[in-house]
């Protein structure tokens, strides 16, 4: 039988630094989004004694505010645990991973520090898109796999129907499937001995040089660059010289330690131990994920082979509204960079938007919280240009250019353009199959194959263009699904396709940030759509302004801001001249504020509310 | 409710001028306006400084109707120490214009006190223009008569309307159907005649407009001033426009009633001579406005009163109550001003001067605002010269002046 492991008498033999690897299990916790992994986790952090009553608030391991605010993880959190089982205390490293899509990366640098992973299903809704996706990432890393239904204290909840389910999939007997509930605890500690009992304890040579993995890197502004590693070889002790293999760069360390989950200095790192080391180096960029840490002294011969850096899928102009703000957006993007490989960016120059920078995002989601937390964090206000995918033109003379802005696309002879697509799997209710084929379908969707999970549920795989689902396809499946389809995707190279630049002009001129390259056939309606909306929102000038969309030189679509035919103040003010004065002045100030397109006056806000009203339009797609 | 004051330096206690003020006086009018701020109920679109006796009611003897000529004779008496002092030439006025809220609620003989004290401070210049507004239900024939005798020369009605749900719209409370006998009753005494019309009020159509600017001119007014209406914030009509329950003027309607108007009047022989004034003969304009448009000096006594003399432009402070407290301790109501600059005489003076159809000197204009002439000749907006030369004035087309205030920013350079 089992117990919490809070005595210290029972602590004996797991201290960091000097716990044999057989008393070690490193698991992460994997699931669909918003199946209840933070909320697991917190049962867990209690359980074990680590946070107590006192300190505990739900999801304790979302840190973040913007986190906190959603409801939902983005980075991954290790935390050291001890847990006794059959009288022989264990330390158990949990690794809390996120469920959206876009961070999926974060869950693959997770599973590799692990050798096992708790599989957490909502027994209310089943099986999901992410379920699969991150059950396949654990099983190409070989981890040992436990089944868990979560939330079984719902009355919605159908245990005995999901357990097949999930039996199904992994392959194993539905009465292997643990039942819990991570809101009132119940079947937790059964959970955390499964753990103990099935999860295989590290292995690695405690005599060989040090070799430990960055799974983790972040900024912190009290001290400096943290790093998580997972030791695999070998033995970190604190002082020690260590060196970056990739680089050579060599660093003493400050600080070792693991998180239990506050960071907790510790005599050092063995064979199997995930932990942290503060190094004092101020870029984290000098302690990359995915490389590996080895001693100075007496180096490793080889490193661990790293992880593939997440590549940006999803590209969008992010604007100051107030043009002054650019150079402390230029630092604020800087300052993030440092906890978030993913996002690229360099400069860009709109004739609508002014200074800005052009960023590379895994999806929109990542774009949204990128933007609110340089809203949040380095007080900015900004606007950001219709998200485009990666086109690659090649043109008849061989050239090939690779277009992350759309108002960079070639002007010369295009040979050919090519798109990024992915591979979607999609998991609905088998009531919605026909549904869901035909939104497939409407977005260039190539069928790969259709599986019962179970008579009821269905898995979809289609080959999509990554640039028809990163906008609305997840809002219209969940509402073509009444809410009951999930979507995960992975890139899956690209294909030829028939795009095309669509251009907005203002009176003949081109307004940059409203360009987009469209299949052929969705031309017309982006066009008229943009047009409409610019002819709505760009006051009336003193002269009639066309709006026009246009593929080169070919007009597909004309709206009409008619010219003002009023603009005087005629009542009598009397003798209150300053007054009107004062009137004619804020008109000029207006003006400033105006971004000029040839002739026609256009305030920024006009501009922002044409590219917002997408914005708006997908926003609900970016979490679930 | 009534107009927010500009934000102005303050003015000094005895409302001394700064000597600049008298440079050139000799060769600029005098000009005197009289506020009376008194209303019986207040229209739903109005901001003008003006108060019901309800709004009134218990504020002190000095805010009262009838202690208000009194203290507006003080006003007066100090309008003349003042000049002086600042080393400004004697001038007797050349206009007189009462102006509300409704001055003829006060009874004939009080507007007569006020203008006697006029005529014993500044005197009044030979053929002097001595106008006063009035609503439609607020006069008699005795009491045109008496302000005739008394000096008046000339009465503004505030028409409106001649459209029944508009006047409703409008919170109008006289009869329509009074205009014309109050027109009559005025002519009789011997008073020039002017209507005020406002369009683009909710539910208006155009032939409602049609149909008021044609009664106006049935009344052969000798002068109509046609204001498009405005929706001024904190009024009770911007409310009922922010809830939804009156539709907010339409831009392209209010231009095509100023050009009905201006086609209306026009073939009733009637010309514009600024914006929203038209007269029937050139000796009907009033001269009382073109001062304000010519920047000329005057002096507005009452609440919330604006005056302007030599470039220092000054305003009283809107409460009767407070306004009365001030003058009876012997200090100036003036509760704030300002001294242009000279980019601000200038703006001021393009931005009037354009306005009027005597149009304003080419050479009026700053440099980059000389520049744009060409340009707003070819886009119609400014005539051109004669036999197409380039114009020596500005003088606004009738697109010009519906857009006016766009041409004024480009005759500015900005
Ligand atoms: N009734 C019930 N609700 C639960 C349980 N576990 C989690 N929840 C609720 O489910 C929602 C999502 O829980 P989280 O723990 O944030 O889920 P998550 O998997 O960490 O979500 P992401 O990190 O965004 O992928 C929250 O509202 C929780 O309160 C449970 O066992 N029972
Ligand atoms: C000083 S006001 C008041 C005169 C008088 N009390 C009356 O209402 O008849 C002079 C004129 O300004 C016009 N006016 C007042 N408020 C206005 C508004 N909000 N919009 C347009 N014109 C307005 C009316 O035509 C009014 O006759
Ligand atoms: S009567 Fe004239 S001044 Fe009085 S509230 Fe109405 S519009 Fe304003
Ligand atoms: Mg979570």
């Amino acid at each position: 039988m089992s117990a919490p492991a809070r005595s210290d008498a029972a602590h004996g033999g797991i201290e960091p630094a000097s716990t044999a690897p057989a008393l070690l299990r490193n698991f992460s916790i994997i699931a669909h989004i918003d199946h209840g992994k933070s909320t697991l986790a917190d049962r867990m952090l209690q359980i074990t004694g680590v946070v107590d009553e006192r300190a505990m608030r739900a999801q304790y391991l979302d840190r973040m505010d913007i986190e906190r605010e959603r409801g939902i993880t983005i980075k991954s959190q290790a935390v050291r645990m001890p847990w006794t089982v059959d009288g022989r205390a264990h330390a158990l490293n949990m690794i809390d991973t996120p469920g959206h899509v876009d961070f999926t990366y974060e869950v693959s640098r997770s599973l590799a520090a692990c050798e096992g992973a708790v599989l957490l299903v909502d027994a209310s809704q089943g099986i999901e898109a992410q379920t699969l996706a991150n059950l396949y990432l654990a099983m190409e890393g070989d981890l040992e796999i436990i089944p868990v239904l979560n939330k079984i204290d719902l009355p919605a909840a159908q245990p005995e129907r999901y357990a097949e389910e999930i039996a199904g999939l992994v392959g194993c007997d539905p009465a292997d499937v643990l039942r819990v509930s991570g809101k009132t605890g119940e079947g937790v500690p059964e959970l955390l001995d499964r753990i103990v009992q099935r999860v295989p304890a590290p292995v690695g040579d405690p005599d060989a040089p040090a070799r430990a993995m960055i799974f983790d890197s972040v900024y912190d502004t009290y001290r400096g660059v943290v790093t998580y590693v997972r030791v695999v070889d070998g033995h970190l002790d604190p002082r020690q010289r260590i060196a970056m293999m990739s680089t050579r760069a060599t660093h003493e360390l400050l600080e070792i330690g693991v998180s239990s989950p506050e960071p907790t200095p510790s005599k050092g790192l063995g064979v199997g131990e995930v932990g942290y080391l503060i190094t004092g180096v101020k870029d984290v960029r000098q302690s990359r994920v995915g490389d590996t840490v080895t001693d100075a002294v007496k180096p490793a011969k080889d490193d661990l082979g790293g992880y593939r850096d997440p590549r940006p899928m999803v590209f969008s102009g992010l604007f100051p509204l107030d043009g002054s703000d650019y150079p402390v957006l230029r630092d604020a993007l800087d300052k993030l960079k440092l906890n978030d490989a993913a996002l690229v960016y360099e400069p860009e120059t709109s004739v609508a938007l002014g200074f800005g920078f052009r960023c590379g995002f895994l999806g929109l989601l990542h774009l949204e919280i990128v933007r609110e937390r340089l809203e949040r964090e380095f007080d900015l206000d900004l606007i950001s240009t219709a998200p485009s995918v990666v086109y690659e033109v090649r043109m008849d003379d061989g050239a090939v250019v690779s277009v992350t802005n759309p108002s960079e696309f070639p002007e010369g002879k295009v040979g050919e353009v090519r798109e990024p697509v992915v591979k979607a799997t999609v998991l609905a209710p088998s009531d919605y199959i026909g549904a869901v084929m035909e939104l497939c379908q409407s977005r260039r969707g190539e069928m790969l194959g259709m599986d019962y999970l179970s008579p009821e549920r269905v898995e979809l795989r289609y080959q999509l263009p990554l640039a028809e689902i990163v906008f609305d396809f997840f809002d219209q499946l969940k509402s073509k699904t009444k809410g009951y389809a999930s979507l995960d995707y992975e890139p899956a190279g690209d294909q030829a396709a028939d795009l095309v630049k669509v251009d907005v002009l203002l009176q003949g001129e081109k307004v940059d940030a409203f360009s987009a390259i469209v299949h052929k056939d969705k031309a017309y309606p982006y066009g008229t759509m943009m047009a409409g909306r610019l002819q709505k929102l760009i006051p009336r000038q003193q002269f009639e302004v066309p709006v026009q969309a246009a593929i080169g030189a070919r007009v597909i679509a004309r709206e009409t801001v008619r010219a003002i035919r009023k603009d005087v103040l005629s009542k009598c003010y009397g003798g209150d001249i300053t007054r009107k004065r004062k009137l004619l002045e804020k008109q000029k100030e207006g003006k400033k504020r105006m971004k000029m397109v040839g002739r026609v006056e256009v305030p920024q806000e006009a501009f922002i509310a044409a590219l917002t009203a997408d914005a708006a339009e997908s926003k609900d797609g970016a979490k679930k | 409710m009534s107009p927010a004051l500009p934000v102005g330096d303050p003015a000094p206690e005895d409302g001394a001028l700064p000597p600049s003020a008298a440079v050139g006086a000799e060769e600029r009018a005098l000009a005197l306006y009289l506020h009376v701020p008194f209303c019986r109920v207040r229209c739903g679109y109005c901001d003008f400084t003006t108060y019901t006796a309800e709004e009134l009611g218990g504020t002190g003897s000095g805010s009262s109707r009838a202690g208000y000529a009194a203290t507006a004779v003080r006003e007066v008496e100090m309008s003349g120490r003042v000049l002086a002092a600042a080393g400004l030439p004697a001038r007797p006025v050349s206009t007189v214009f009462v102006g509300g809220g409704t001055p003829t609620l006060l009874p004939p003989g009080d507007l007569l006190r006020m203008l006697e004290a006029v005529r014993d401070v500044h005197g009044l210049a030979p053929g002097a223009e001595v106008t006063t507004e009035a609503n439609p239900d607020s006069v008699t024939p005795g009491s045109l008569a008496e302000l005739a005798a008394g000096g008046v020369t000339r009465v503004s009605f505030g028409m409106q309307s001649a459209v029944p749900h508009v006047l409703a719209t409008l919170d109008r409370t006289h009869d329509p159907a009074r205009v014309p006998d109050v027109v009559r009753w005025a002519r009789e005494a011997g008073l020039q005649v002017s209507l005020d019309l406002i369009y683009g009020a909710p539910g208006e159509s155009r032939d409602d407009w049609r149909r008021s600017v044609e009664a106006a001119l049935a009344c052969r007014p000798d002068h109509v001033s046609a204001y498009a209406l405005v929706v001024e914030a904190g009024t009770k009509m911007a409310g009922q426009v922010r809830r939804g329950e009156l539709a907010p003027p339409d831009p392209d309607d209010l231009a095509a009633k100023y050009e009905d108007a201006d086609a209306l009047l026009g073939a009733a022989g009637m010309a514009w001579y600024e914006v929203s004034n038209w007269a029937a003969r050139p000796d009907a304009r009033c001269r009382h406005n073109l001062s304000y448009w010519r920047a000329d000096d005057w002096w507005g006594v009452g609440p919330g009163a604006h005056s302007h003399v030599g470039g220092v432009r000054w305003w009283n402070v809107k409460h009767p109550g407070a306004y009365s407290a001030r003058l009876e301790r012997g200090a100036s109501p003036a509760h704030g001003r300002e001294v242009l600059d000279d980019d601000a005489r200038l703006v001021e003076r393009v931005l009037l001067g354009v306005r009027l159809a005597e149009g304003l000197p080419v050479t009026a204009l700053p440099p980059e605002g000389r520049a744009q002439v060409a340009g707003v000749v070819a886009d119609g907006l400014v005539e051109p010269g004669p036999g197409g030369t380039p114009p020596g004035r500005v003088v606004l087309t009738a697109r010009g002046r519906l857009l006016a205030d766009g041409v004024v920013r480009r005759l500015l350079g900005w």
